[in-house]
């Protein structure tokens, strides 16, 4: 069960790196309320981060570190 | 002259300031090498998260990012963002963490005495020192010489840069030596909050001024259509990834952000500064760069071999302001240096000096009370000699201080292997460490041009692979030198290959 979380885990991680860059407007010149569309997106995009972060760190922090059962 | 004097007296009231926390701070400290270092692993959620906010900012927030934001657009936020907001949050954890809870139950203060204790391995320690303190070392200097250039800006020369440099050099010399890490992690707090609030007023003051940053967005609209869109010249997808990852990884082995792994006060302190990192990156870069941009918009124009945030701001705040922002970018440089000095030092004693010498590691009152006095021996020693070379700054080392973030990188891989699988063998550590640093620091000096040169032929290496900078190829060698390594050769039995499991009951 543990190493699902922990893949899974890992895929979010990598997720929240690979689009933290909106590739898909490279060369978008839109603007909106006085920023570039990508710099909105990445604003969003980094808030969603730290709630996931605060997620993972209530739910699942430890994982794949605290490997050995405390003794007694 | 009245604006070069009330500038002077802000910088110098700011540092004032900090010398008076430092002494505060001082009578809190026992006389002690973990309390000097590490605050007796006691910091708590804000204190940390700024001090290693602090501490990751140097000049390049205030200078060098907002002119390369003017110069080629403000894509550097998103280098920023992906770098420190994500992969470093992510190192945060998977280093960090892990990091805290082996030191915590071993006692470690260094990165080179974790290593060598596992390792079992006294040279594994000093060869780690030894690479991060050559790369430490020039990077010092750098911000040291940044904050005396500071100073002969600021007064149009009226100050000369050895008295700058100087000044800011003792200054830190005395906090630091006074108080060790529970100073600087309080000054640091300080500065970061002092910077962060800085920013946003500077950006509030500006767009006022221009009617808002629809305004200031469609004048670069209209001068750089080019910058709005993402991408495009400097910016390639090579480019931002190979950066990215290149300094979140960097910084991860910087002495003075690692040692920050190991002070934390509690699994909760932790837990907290992690989800709170990408917000806080947001909210310092994307108005400060964005002010950058602007400002090619808004046809500031900066001097040659200036920097554009002065420029902007002299053009639509007064004059205090611009002092005040000033005055935050040498607490940028101090923030930065401050720790240097620290774990620079705790590098040199522990890792260096201790081996070399022949003294052990005993940890009873008498050896406690040496260690704290040679530690401030050692800050002194070492911020005297960066300040010396800061007076000269040989070429060499510019370039050494200028490609250190992709030096320390090369280290990641192989401590994180180390930290993880406990197939790591010695051999193994010191063909990644040695092995991907010889790669790295071939490409930054032209040592193979000079020698084929010498024979008659002309062979240089290349400058990127398929544009990915020789920094991110040699993390890939240090992988495949450690791993490979490890896997045809046997652990010494010295080693402790049971050294770094940990069960997570040290945290609670």
């Amino acid at each position: 069960m543990s190493t699902v979380r922990l893949v899974g885990w890992a895929v979010v991680a990598l997720v929240l790196m690979a689009l933290a860059v909106p590739w898909f407007l490279w060369g978008d010149a839109g603007t909106a309320f006085g920023l570039p569309v990508w710099l909105w997106w990445h604003v969003g995009w980094m808030a969603l981060a730290s709630v996931v972060f605060a997620v993972f760190a209530r739910t699942d922090w430890g994982l794949g570190i605290e490997e050995v059962k405390p003794r007694g | 002259m009245a604006d070069t004097t009330l500038q002077l007296g802000i910088v110098g009231g700011y540092m004032v300031v900090a010398l008076a926390v430092g002494v505060v701070a001082y009578r809190l400290t026992d006389r002690t090498a973990e309390d000097y270092y590490l605050a007796s692993r006691t910091l708590g959620t804000v204190v940390l998260l700024f001090t290693t906010f602090a501490t990751l900012l140097s000049a390049f927030t205030f200078f060098g990012g907002p002119n390369l934001a003017y110069s080629a657009g403000p894509e550097w936020i998103l280098v920023m963002g992906l770098m420190d907001g994500i992969i470093f949050a992510v190192l945060w954890y998977v280093l960090g963490y892990k990091q805290w809870l082996v030191g915590k139950r071993h006692g470690y203060v260094t990165l080179g005495e974790m290593l060598g204790d596992r390792f079992g391995s006294t040279p594994l320690r000093v060869v780690v020192a030894a690479v991060s303190l050559f790369w430490l070392f020039p990077y010092v200097m750098l911000q040291q010489k940044g904050a005396g250039q500071a100073i002969v800006g600021l007064t149009d020369g009226a100050v000369p840069f050895w008295v700058g440099a100087g000044g800011i050099t003792l200054f830190m010399v005395l906090y630091v030596a006074l108080s060790g890490m529970r100073g600087v992690a309080w000054t640091d707090t300080l500065q970061g909050l002092f910077m962060l609030s800085l920013v946003w007023v500077a950006v509030a003051w500006v767009l006022s001024a221009v009617g808002g940053s629809g305004e200031a967005t469609g004048a670069l609209a209209a001068t750089n259509p080019d910058f709005l869109g993402l991408g495009g010249g400097l910016y390639t997808p090579q480019y931002i990834v190979s950066t990215a990852v290149s300094i979140a990884f960097g910084v991860t082995m910087f002495p003075q952000i690692n040692q920050r792994f190991f002070a934390a006060g509690s699994k909760k302190v932790l837990k907290r500064t992690f989800a709170l990192w990408p917000v806080l990156v947001v909210l310092l870069f994307v108005p400060a760069f964005m002010l950058g941009a602007w400002a090619a918009g808004l046809g500031v124009t900066v001097p040659e071999g200036g920097n554009v945030i002065p420029a902007i701001l002299a053009e639509y705040t007064p004059t205090w302001f611009a002092a005040l922002v000033i005055a935050g970018a040498m607490a940028a440089m101090m923030s930065s240096s401050d720790s240097m000095l620290l774990s620079g030092s705790s590098y040199l004693t522990r890792d260096v000096y201790r081996p070399l010498t022949g003294r052990d590691d005993a940890t009873d009152e008498r050896t406690d009370r040496r260690e704290a006095l040679l530690a401030r021996v050692g800050v002194v020693v070492f911020a005297t000699l960066s300040f010396v070379a800061s007076l000269y700054t040989p070429g060499t080392l510019v370039q050494i201080g200028d490609t250190a973030f992709s030096g320390f990188a090369q280290l990641t891989v192989p401590v994180a292997l180390a930290l993880y699988w406990q197939g790591t063998t010695r051999r193994g550590m010191y063909a990644g460490v040695v092995g991907s640093q010889l790669f790295y620091g071939l490409h930054v000096f032209p040592v193979v041009a000079a020698l084929s040169g010498l024979v008659g032929l002309d062979v240089a290496l290349p400058a990127t692979y398929l544009g990915w900078t020789p920094g991110v190829v040699g993390i890939l060698v240090g992988l495949l030198l450690t791993v490979g390594v490890s896997l045809v050769t046997a652990p010494a039995a010295t080693e402790d290959r049971s050294a770094y499991a940990v069960s997570g009951i040290e945290g609670d």
